[in-house]
């Protein structure tokens, strides 16, 4: 673990912070998240903190709710996407040949094609569950991580002690996971940690185009939805909503800095666009 | 990226021959792409579950209205038959008729797709000049607070969703301050000077989006050269740091720093589809939303299309600038 | 040193007590107490091994320190002004224009998208000593000394298009174009195979001969530097071991450590010859194969003994490499047969047993790379024992342990990582594990190539020993003939991928010698003065603008 900075400190608390109230959700908001407590858009007070939204609901309370919903969904398609695009990464950068050009080719039609697009394409005639929005999302985003997981395991496949392995007879799947895989682990997690953002930032698109998550639920994206006729009459309830994906965002920034910050080999790093 | 397709369909050539046939490939490559993306595209809207006809007419609908709808939107018909009839009309300029309007989408698709360019093109215009300074700054100034301060407020930007520096901006110049109008609807008709005021806040919006990214490649390209150890070489020979930036540094870097200006400029095509939503702009992107939303599927696949192959270019042309700048390539073996 | 008026007259450069530190948590102290004077026209040659401090001396006198160093004392005069203490502006006048610096690798040096000429003369310019006609005059007038093909096209040549030993010879070219009163050339030779070498070293020799051009030559090989260097200073861990003319070093060395390095170099040691003739290990037949689709080998038939070193011995891009690769079945073969011990030896990894694997092992060039950055060096060697033997964890431990102490590390090693370990440390770590699996042959690709001289003997010295142990056979990969009569008993000369001389290293390496290996042979700089000079009538009869030869690709 490289050193750790007092400058990275705020942004670590932060992330630790959402987790938490993402966990602890149900114990931490104050109403149910779809329960109508007052008049649409009433002002802060005791029974609503942050005010109502624009159904008259607790503002706070959708918010902390919104701040699980969003998390989770992006934490699991962030997870399919980095387990997709890692394990066909590493097996395209280690075997190179054919296996390499399939995969890499497959991978550049794919992200060749703007992600938004794809995916309100997609997403405009499928039904919008969850299963559907956390798939279409992981499989896109894996795209990228397949760019970098293949630069980073033909790099680290180049070496030696690679050879060496090959020549006790090791097989694929020992290189990858005891060989390549810890060398490629700081890079890894530090891109995983910005896709994580790219996800959020996508997810919460889609919901705000209403290609999302569906109402009631809420999130992040949905929230700033229901809220944006409120900017016309000076209502600020939209911007909470992505306030905190912004606070979020930094947060993980400041998370993949301290990871990278004292990487000795730069494996990879002339690939990382 | 686009190279390895043609791989097998070009030769080995030499010299400056080499330059035009690794860009003659990319575009062919280019081509192939957008073929496989029509395809996609056609592929996601019209193959998958879900009845067309049924979802425009209603649940409650008759059979029999269902049936004549199919038969006049030509849905009895094979999908293949359907996709090379939508394809074969595109390359003719013809993108099929809008289920809604019952007009000739082509008209409208040109038309907001000049909006968005113009609206792509004005941030342009903005967002290089100023990322490029900034990342010059941070470079002249590095690892002093003007570097650190600049550093954070682009890492700052990039973090922040369209929809939120969108609204903000609105909030603050709309509502607050009165400066300047929310909804950017722009008319064929209107004078300049009002349709500049017109896109002023979403151009700034998607100024913020793409700042970040690009004043930090250029930053990162900039020192990247400059720790090179041709420039140290440079210093030992007594050049002025002037000169070493000049002579040395910048042929190096422009090349990576072009590159990453074009790959965000390709990125707009996204980042409008959001911004034009939010200021409600006449553009491509709200045109496709708003279609999504209609169900009207041909003006889907038409904006697709156009916002695809746009993106396609654009990162087509980062290659070939990638390539140009690279003096091994330029100047052959 | 006398000048007109018959006073002493000061030296070029005088540096006084030299202390240069790695800024860090524990300060490292990289240079301490060094001085020494230059007068004009002289040539100094610091010698010593990597960490040494050589390089940092040399950078030093150009008032340039890399990041993370920094100067606590000392005095560098350079024709009375004191560099240490000029501003940043006073060292941009000097630098280029009257001391100049000649680096280690030419191809980091120059700049990718400049042309050659136009950075060879760029200091001239710049300081305004010339104006473009003449700069480039006197350019392409460099460019002919050096033997440069073409002088007019090499001008507008980019630095990807022409070979590294051109690009060397640029780099002289570059920092002789303004004329300077001094230049420090830092391992200039280093990277580069011996016969371009000479091609270097006479220019070299040449140019400062002519231009009475004072010089530091900073090395760690004594023979390059003794032909060139009129005082030797010898360093290590930064402070001064001897100093001395190049003849007293040579032949009278006061200090143990210089007699070591001399030792070194001279190469007293053998390997113990096998009194019979002994089975044959390996069989090699009519051998050809391609390496990234290039055909590389052609028609190798090559015969290695038991418990006998078969020395491969070739310039680089002769195969030498593929050769080795093919042998552990790492590439495959196009054509021809392997037996190992009569037995047929499939040519790919995937067609071979693990009895196969076990036999044959590898010991590679560069350590560093050959050891996994994050496993622990026991777990490395149990690896290996893992996979080749049947031992339990408690036997497997010992035995790691006992392979450590066999090759002279210490048993704590185990637990450590390889980036605490030391170049020379890592190498035997991969000479254990190589062990581990109880081979017949062990392919050693160049593996004392990038060790230091001492450190590379020692190695040497282990490998000679562990064949008399085990009975081992080592198939030899080198470009070094030093190494070659260290180690091995049989040599076989490898040029454009065949082999055109095979035989014990005696009868191979003596006369009657075929051009190619009589120039191999020759071009090794012995550990006498005169040597160069000697040479002088070998390029000029043979190989500057003859007829074109796999020589003359440099």
């Amino acid at each position: 673990m490289p050193a750790l900075k007092i400058s990275h400190l705020p942004g670590i608390v932060g992330l630790i912070l959402f987790m938490a109230i993402g966990l602890f959700a149900p114990w931490l908001s104050p109403h149910a998240p779809d329960q109508v407590i007052g008049m649409a858009w009433d002002v802060p007070s005791a029974l609503a903190p942050l005010g109502t939204d624009n159904l008259g609901r607790d503002l706070l309370s959708r918010l902390i709710w919104g701040t699980r919903t969003s998390l989770s969904v992006t934490a699991v398609a962030a997870l399919i996407a980095f387990l997709a695009g890692t394990t066909l990464g590493f097996i395209a950068g280690v075997c190179g040949g054919w296996i390499d050009q399939l995969i890499s080719r497959v991978n550049d039609v794919l992200m060749a094609i703007p992600t938004l697009i794809l995916a309100l394409v997609i997403l405009a005639t499928l039904p919008k569950t969850l299963g559907v929005i956390i798939l279409v999302l992981g499989v896109l985003e894996a795209t990228r991580i397949l760019r970098v997981a293949r630069a980073l395991a033909a790099d680290i496949g180049a070496m030696e002690f690679i050879e060496v392995a090959r020549l006790r007879g090791e097989g694929l799947v020992w290189i990858l996971l005891r060989e390549i895989l810890p060398n490629a682990l700081p890079i890894l997690i530090a891109e995983f940690a910005m896709r994580f953002v790219f996800i959020l930032l996508f997810l919460s698109a889609l919901s705000f185009l209403g290609l999302g998550i569906q109402p009631p639920t809420a999130d992040w994206g949905g929230l700033a939805r229901d809220n944006k006729d409120g900017i016309l009459f000076g209502i600020w309830a939209a911007l909470i909503p992505g306030a905190a994906i912004a606070i979020l965002a930094l947060c993980i920034n400041t998370l993949a800095d301290w990871l990278l910050g004292a990487n000795t080999r730069a494996w990879g790093a002339r690939h990382h666009a | 990226m686009f190279m390895a397709l043609t791989l097998p369909f070009f030769g080995r050539a030499t010299g400056r021959n080499r330059l035009t046939s690794m860009i003659a490939r990319r575009l062919v490559a280019g081509l192939l792409m957008l073929l496989a993306i029509s395809l996609l595209i056609f592929a996601g809207l019209n193959l998958l579950p879900g009845d067309t006809a049924t979802a425009i007419l209603g649940q409650s609908a008759t059979p029999a209205a269902v049936q004549a709808l199919k038969l006049q939107l030509g849905l009895d018909q094979p999908a293949g038959w359907r996709y090379l009839h939508w394809l074969g009309g595109v390359v003719q300029g013809d993108f099929g008729v809008s289920l809604t309007s019952r007009e000739n989408i082509s008209v409208a698709l040109w038309e907001r797709l000049k909006n968005t360019l113009f609206l792509a093109g004005s941030t342009a215009l903005v967002a290089v000049p100023v990322a490029l300074t900034i990342g010059f700054v941070s470079v002249r100034f590095h690892g002093g607070w003007v570097d650190t301060l600049l550093n954070l407020l682009t890492r700052a930007a990039v973090a922040l969703p369209e929809f939120f520096s969108g609204y903000l901006l609105i909030f603050i110049f709309s509502m607050s301050l009165a400066w300047l109008p929310s909804n950017s609807s722009v008319q064929v008709d209107m004078p300049v000077s009002a349709r500049l005021m017109a896109i002023t806040l979403p151009v700034l919006t998607l100024v913020l989006a793409v700042l970040g990214h690009m004043s930090n490649m250029t930053r990162a390209a900039l020192l990247s050269a400059q720790r090179s150890s041709y420039i140290d070489t440079a210093v030992l020979k007594g050049l002025s740091p002037m000169r070493v930036l000049w002579r040395h540094v910048l042929p190096n870097a422009w090349g990576p720093i072009i590159n990453v200006i074009v790959l965000n400029m390709a990125y707009l095509m996204v980042g409008v589809v959001i911004v034009e939503n939010v200021f409600v702009y006449p553009g491509l992107g709200q045109y496709m939303v708003d279609s999504i939303s209609k169900r009207d599927i041909p003006v889907v696949q038409g904006c697709a299309l156009v916002l695809s192959a746009v993106y396609i270019l654009l990162n087509l042309f980062a290659d070939a600038v990638a390539l140009l700048t690279n003096p091994r390539i330029r100047h052959g073996t | 040193m006398l000048d007109s008026s018959g006073t002493v007259a000061p030296p070029l450069l005088a540096v006084e007590q030299l202390h240069i530190v790695a800024s860090g948590k524990p300060q490292r102290t990289l240079v301490e107490g060094i001085s020494f004077s230059l007068n004009a026209g002289e040539v100094l040659g610091l010698i010593g091994e990597s960490g040494a401090g050589k390089s940092t001396i040399g950078q030093a006198i150009l008032g340039h320190q890399r990041e993370g160093m920094a100067v606590t004392g000392g005095r560098i005069l350079f024709a009375g002004q004191d560099l240490l203490r000029s501003s940043e502006a006073q060292l941009r006048r000097i630098r280029g224009k009257r001391i100049a610096y000649v680096a280690q690798s030419a191809g980091a040096a120059f700049n990718p998208a400049l042309t050659l000429g136009e950075q060879v003369v760029e200091a001239a310019r710049v300081h305004g000593l010339m104006d473009a006609q003449a700069a480039r005059e006197k350019a392409l007038e460099l460019f002919r000394r050096f033997s440069l093909p073409d002088p007019e096209q090499f001008f507008l040549r980019y630095p990807h298009q022409v070979s590294g030993g051109q690009l060397q010879r640029a780099m002289i070219a570059m920092a002789l174009c303004s004329g300077p009163d001094l230049i420090v050339f830092d391992e200039p030779t280093t990277a580069l195979d011996v016969i371009t070498q000479l091609g270097i070293l006479q220019a070299i020799a040449g140019v400062i001969r002519e231009a009475g051009v004072a010089a530091i030559y900073i090395s760690h090989d004594l023979a390059v530097v003794a032909q060139l260097a009129d005082h030797i200073m010898v360093l290590r861990h930064g402070r001064r071991v001897e100093h001395g003319t190049t003849g007293q070093i040579l032949h009278a060395p006061a200090h143990a450590y210089t007699r070591d390095l001399l030792g070194a170099e001279r190469a007293g040691n053998r390997p113990q010859t096998v009194q019979s003739e002994t089975a044959p290990l390996l069989t090699i037949q009519s051998l050809s194969a391609r390496y990234h689709h290039q055909p590389v080998l052609h028609g190798i038939c090559l015969n290695l003994a038991k418990g006998r070193t078969l020395a491969l011995i070739g310039e680089s891009g002769s195969g030498k490499s593929t050769l080795g690769k093919v042998v552990c079945g790492l590439l495959a073969a196009d054509a021809g047969s392997m037996t190992l011990e009569g037995m047929t030896l499939p040519s790919t990894l995937r067609q071979r047993t693990r009895d196969h694997l076990q036999r044959i092992q590898m010991i590679h060039q560069i350590p560093d790379n050959a050891l996994n950055p994050k496993l622990l060096i026991g777990d490395q060697v149990d690896r290996a024992l893992r996979t080749f033997t049947t031992l339990n964890r408690d036997q497997r431990q010992r035995r790691v342990m006992a392979l450590l102490d066999r090759v002279g590390l210490d048993g704590t090693i185990a637990q450590r990582y390889p980036h605490a370990l030391s170049g020379g440390q890592k190498q035997r770590v991969c000479i254990a594990r190589a062990l581990a699996a109880e081979p017949e042959l062990i392919v050693c690709d160049e593996p004392t190539s990038a060790l230091d001289p001492l450190v590379a003997r020692d190695v040497l010295a282990l490998l000679r020993q562990l064949q008399q142990d085990t009975g081992v056979s080592y198939l030899f990969i080198t470009h070094d003939l030093h190494v070659v009569k260290e180690i091995a008993h049989d040599v076989a000369v490898l040029c454009e991928g065949r082999i055109i001389r095979q035989g014990r290293v005696d009868e191979a390496l003596g006369a009657p010698l075929d051009d190619y290996t009589r120039r191999l042979v020759e071009a090794v700089p012995q550990l006498r003065q005169d040597w160069l000079a000697e040479m002088t009538g070998y390029t000029s009869s043979s190989v500057s603008t003859a007829a074109p030869s796999p020589l003359h690709a440099y």
